[in-house]
């Protein structure tokens, strides 16, 4: 039950976050900052997240640190989304042949 | 929809890797697809199982929930200025239900205004795709063998770091930014004290002070992109 609670604290959350912008702001966010901060809040939070939790997610974290690297390569290299995710999980995949 | 196909098939594979993670938190796999039905955010639904495997409070959640998905509110910022002002009024509401990075990159490259059908079409296979996907994960995740699971469970945070590497390669201030984050995140993880606070609350303060150190230090000039 209380798992229930907070996937719709959850939604909630995040339906609003999405809906208000499009209902109510017909003009475009004035504030410097503010558009800078939003601007810069994905990569920090996602780079955040990503390291170092890559490294515990696999049974090695030499497998996971070779995920890291490599998704980076990827990622730089032109990979897409799904691209870079499916490198991921090849190398653990063989590397955790062997380690 | 055709345009939606691909988007829902790569969706399924990395959705999975979150069932995985709410499997090991001790959800069902109902749970886990009302929970992707609901909300349609990778790292947000990540965030939010750190969160849940925390015991955080409700307002914690509430407050992680909203700096995972702070990105969404620039892009649904992003996309009403697109919308036609002939459009009906109830088109934003549905339309901002499904507004993800993938989504949100496919409508707004699209020349003119926002044609809301074409955002219903995509959301016919992503949704499902995404709910599915978690749900086998939490199925899944005890029938796999180990290293298949331990595989799958990097295609997360592969998909986090499509996001942030293509980005960083063109600008230099995301690029530090991110090698930033990297450290401090790091750090964070180890320092003694700071190591005790939750994963959620310990991202909660590092993408704060992270994002507002860099828009007081470097301010973009150009309008906000998604």
């Amino acid at each position: 039950m209380k798992v229930y609670l907070y996937i719709l604290v959850m939604a909630g959350v995040s339906y609003a976050i999405r809906a208000i912008p499009m209902t109510v702001f017909r003009k475009p966010i004035k504030s410097r900052f503010i558009q800078s901060f939003l601007f810069y809040v994905p990569y920090v939070t996602l780079a955040v997240m990503t390291f170092p939790a890559i490294l515990n997610a696999t049974q090695s974290q030499i497998s996971g640190a070779a995920a890291l690297l490599v998704g980076v390569a990827a990622a730089w290299l032109g990979a897409d989304l799904f691209k870079t995710a499916v490198a991921c999980c090849a190398v653990v995949f063989i590397l955790e042949f062997f380690v | 929809m055709r345009d939606g196909v691909p988007i829902g098939l790569g969706y399924f594979a990395v959705s999975f890797s979150l069932g995985i993670m709410a499997r090991n938190i001790g959800l069902t796999p109902l749970q886990a697809a009302v929970m992707s039905i609901l909300n349609n955010a990778s790292a947000g639904e990540y965030m939010g199982l750190t969160m849940i495997a925390a015991g955080a409070s409700y307002w914690e959640m509430a407050l992680a929930t909203f700096i995972t998905n702070a990105r969404y509110l620039l892009m649904s910022c992003a996309m009403s200025q697109r919308m036609d002002p002939a459009t009906p009024f109830r088109h934003r509401l549905f339309m901002s239900f499904d507004i993800t990075d993938e989504l949100f990159g496919i409508n707004i490259a699209r020349p003119g205004y926002l044609n809301p059908w074409y955002m219903y079409g995509a959301m016919v296979p992503s949704i499902p795709g995404w709910a599915i996907g978690t749900a086998l994960g939490t199925l899944a995740g005890s029938l796999l063998p180990l290293r298949v699971v331990s595989a799958f469970s990097v295609a997360l945070y592969g998909m986090f770091i499509a996001i942030f590497i293509p980005p960083a390669r063109k600008d230099r201030v995301i690029a530090v930014l991110v090698a930033l984050s990297f450290v401090s995140s790091w750090a964070f993880a180890h320092l003694p004290g700071i190591s005790a606070l939750s994963d959620g609350t310990r991202t909660i303060i590092l993408t704060v002070a992270l994002s507002a150190g860099a828009a007081l230090l470097f301010p973009r000039k150009e309008a906000a992109e998604g």
